[in-house]
């Protein structure tokens, strides 16, 4: 088990080392000039220049190189060019909307999805499983911030249920938090759930043709601790593994739901950043979001051993 | 991937069934009403300008922000433009990014996909390459993309190329991977059979059919995430309409106007509804094992 984790974790080295180097080749691969192009067309050459030195553009590739990689290992993400205050800072005073945003969204899409794609398999082929897939089609195709929209004109304006937009910390509150959040998670929710619905019944419908399903039915026990205890223990793997690569669409989403919620979280920190082309805070952001993503399917990956005690490296 | 059997029994099977369209209807509705809602938007966006649409980038003060009427059927937005106009004619870039995206990251991707499949030495390299740019959240991708060039639409179908690559790389490679060690592969080698030709002749007709799938479900990703862009204000240009960034500019307006946000919503909806079908029933249609796994 050990040995598994450290070679799981060195595993993940060269996944942040492509990273990194990716986000930083990037302000260079760019066409043109990343300066005056983050300057905008009104900024005189003087300008560029000072943003130039700045962001070291004026040093050769690969003392910028290890410049900004010996400031990433010390936690500094450098400075916003807009404000001049530390990208760090500056994320950390966003995480908590969006950690409440992904999270409460994770535990909806789990709770709902993994059993209708149970039911979708045990009764293949009936009209509550071309429902299911049918959903699960929809949830991939309609965009976020269409169903966004289409959530906050029906349960805002014309029911007045819950706020339109905006985000209370849970300071202030439980129901002013929750009653801001819903809206926001299940619009966030819906495409998640679509892949994760799709692929429990997929892995259900794997498992349920086995011999010891067979079995388990014919001494008798009940259908849904036959279905529980034996068929989604045993489909948990694949289940896990997409929850795990599914936080990738997850974090897309974010920043699309946050907008169109006005949730002041890390997404609103990247659309603002993209409107003042503040190149510093946007990588931030992307190594922010990467690493989640990165350490998320290490954790999954640590699941395995739990879900199925057969898997030993 | 065992896909050459499978196209074997769809080419042999088909004879022994009911022939005709209503036949083909009935055992594969998805592809059928999936490609006739697509063929309709990329009609109607072909044939823009004879739809009764204005131009739709005209701006007239003193329409603004108009309701649905017989003369502007969707009504207009702050500078008195034709929002119908403007939503047939968005359909252009999602359209035009859609597809660009597809093809240029199945071609790249395949490329790469071979070489890494067939050349050990630099497998290890390009799959580290690929697990870490997957590890970048595709829109955030694009969008350090597009905030360091000047927007347009080009720039958006790169940006949006980048990270679906690694996608066609993995699955061509497993691919190859797979087919590598079948029995056929190692006769043609014996006979002396040049690394390219084999690659063409025997790797491309297997990789053919998956990679046809997944190249619709990239077009389908790819108009989503340009609307996302779009919407925003990472994506294309605001001179040029495109369902995204009609939503954004539309935005101020949502709570007296919801049609205005909603309506080019719908359109962008109904297409990658339409293109995700047509990838479902392609992927049942080209190959049932893959089907099964989905």
């Amino acid at each position: 088990m050990h040995f598994f984790l450290i070679r799981r974790l060195l595993a993940a080295v060269p996944v942040i080392v492509v990273v990194t180097v990716f986000v930083f080749a990037l302000l260079h691969l760019a066409p043109g000039d990343p300066a005056a192009i983050i300057a905008g067309d009104l900024a005189t050459a003087e300008d560029v220049a000072k943003i130039r030195a700045k962001l070291g553009l004026d040093q050769p590739l690969l003392v910028q190189f290890f410049t900004w990689v010996g400031q990433l290992l010390h936690g500094d993400l450098g400075n916003s060019i807009f404000s001049a205050h530390p990208v760090s800072q500056l994320i950390g005073q966003r995480l908590e909307p969006t950690l409440t945003l992904t999270v409460m969204t994770l535990v909806i899409s789990v709770i709902v999805a993994v059993p209708l794609g149970v039911i979708a398999a045990w009764r293949v082929g009936s009209w509550i499983d071309r429902c299911v897939m049918g959903f699960a089609v929809f949830g991939f195709s309609v965009p976020g911030f269409v169903i966004g929209y289409v959530l906050i004109w029906l349960f805002a304006i014309e029911l007045d249920w819950l706020p339109v937009q905006g985000y209370t910390p849970l300071a202030k509150g439980f129901w002013p938090w929750l009653s801001n959040i819903i809206l926001p998670s299940v619009t966030l929710a819906l495409a998640y759930m679509a892949l994760i619905a799709r692929i429990t019944r997929a892995a259900m419908l794997e498992t349920l043709s086995q011999d010891y399903i067979r079995t388990a039915h014919a001494k008798g026990l009940a259908t849904h601790s036959v279905l529980m205890g034996h068929a989604l223990r045993n489909a948990a793997v694949p289940i896990v593994t997409v929850i795990g690569i599914g936080v990738a669409l997850l974090i897309g989403g974010v920043v699309v739901t946050e907008s169109v919620f006005a949730i002041p979280g890390l997404g609103r920190l990247t659309v603002d950043a993209i409107l003042r082309r503040d190149y510093p805070v946007i990588q931030g952001i992307i190594l922010v979001f990467s690493g989640a993503y990165v350490v998320v399917n290490l954790v999954v990956d640590m699941l395995y051993t739990v879900l199925d005690p057969r898997i030993r490296y | 991937m065992a896909s050459a059997a499978a196209i074997t029994d769809e080419t042999i099977a088909p004879p022994a069934r009911a022939s005709g369209a209503g036949a083909f209807l009935r055992r594969h509705p998805t592809v059928v009403i999936g490609g006739a809602l697509l063929l309709v938007i990329v009609l109607a966006s072909i044939a823009a300008p004879w739809l009764g649409t204005v131009d739709p980038i005209s701006i007239a003060p003193s329409e603004r922000l108009r309701g649905p009427s017989a003369d502007h059927w969707f009504g207009t937005d702050r500078f008195g433009r034709d929002l119908y106009s403007r939503v047939i004619y968005g359909g252009r870039v999602s359209l035009i990014v859609g597809l660009s995206v597809a093809a240029l990251s199945t071609v790249i991707g395949l490329t790469i996909g071979l070489v890494s499949g067939f050349i050990r030495g630099v497998d290890a390299v390009i799959m580290r390459v690929m697990d870490g740019m997957m590890a970048i959240p595709a829109i955030m991708l694009a969008i350090a993309l597009i905030a360091l060039s000047k927007a347009s639409v080009i720039v958006v179908i790169v940006a949006v190329t980048l990270p679906e690559v690694p996608r066609v790389v993995r699955l061509v490679r497993s691919i190859v991977l797979t087919i590598r060690e079948q029995p056929y592969i190692e006769a043609a080698t014996a006979i002396g059979t040049s690394l390219p030709r084999i690659m063409l002749r025997h790797l491309l007709p297997n990789a053919l059919p998956p990679l046809i799938v997944q190249a619709t479900y990239i077009c389908a990703s790819a108009v989503l995430i340009e609307a996302a862009l779009s919407f925003l204000g990472a994506g294309t240009p605001p001179e040029v309409p495109s369902w995204g960034n009609i939503m954004a500019e539309a935005r101020p307006y949502f709570q007296l106007k919801p049609w205005m946000v909603l309506l080019p919503g719908l359109f962008l909806a109904v297409t990658v509804l339409a293109i995700n079908l047509v990838g479902d029933g392609l992927r049942d249609m080209l190959d049932p094992r893959l089907a099964r796994k989905m």
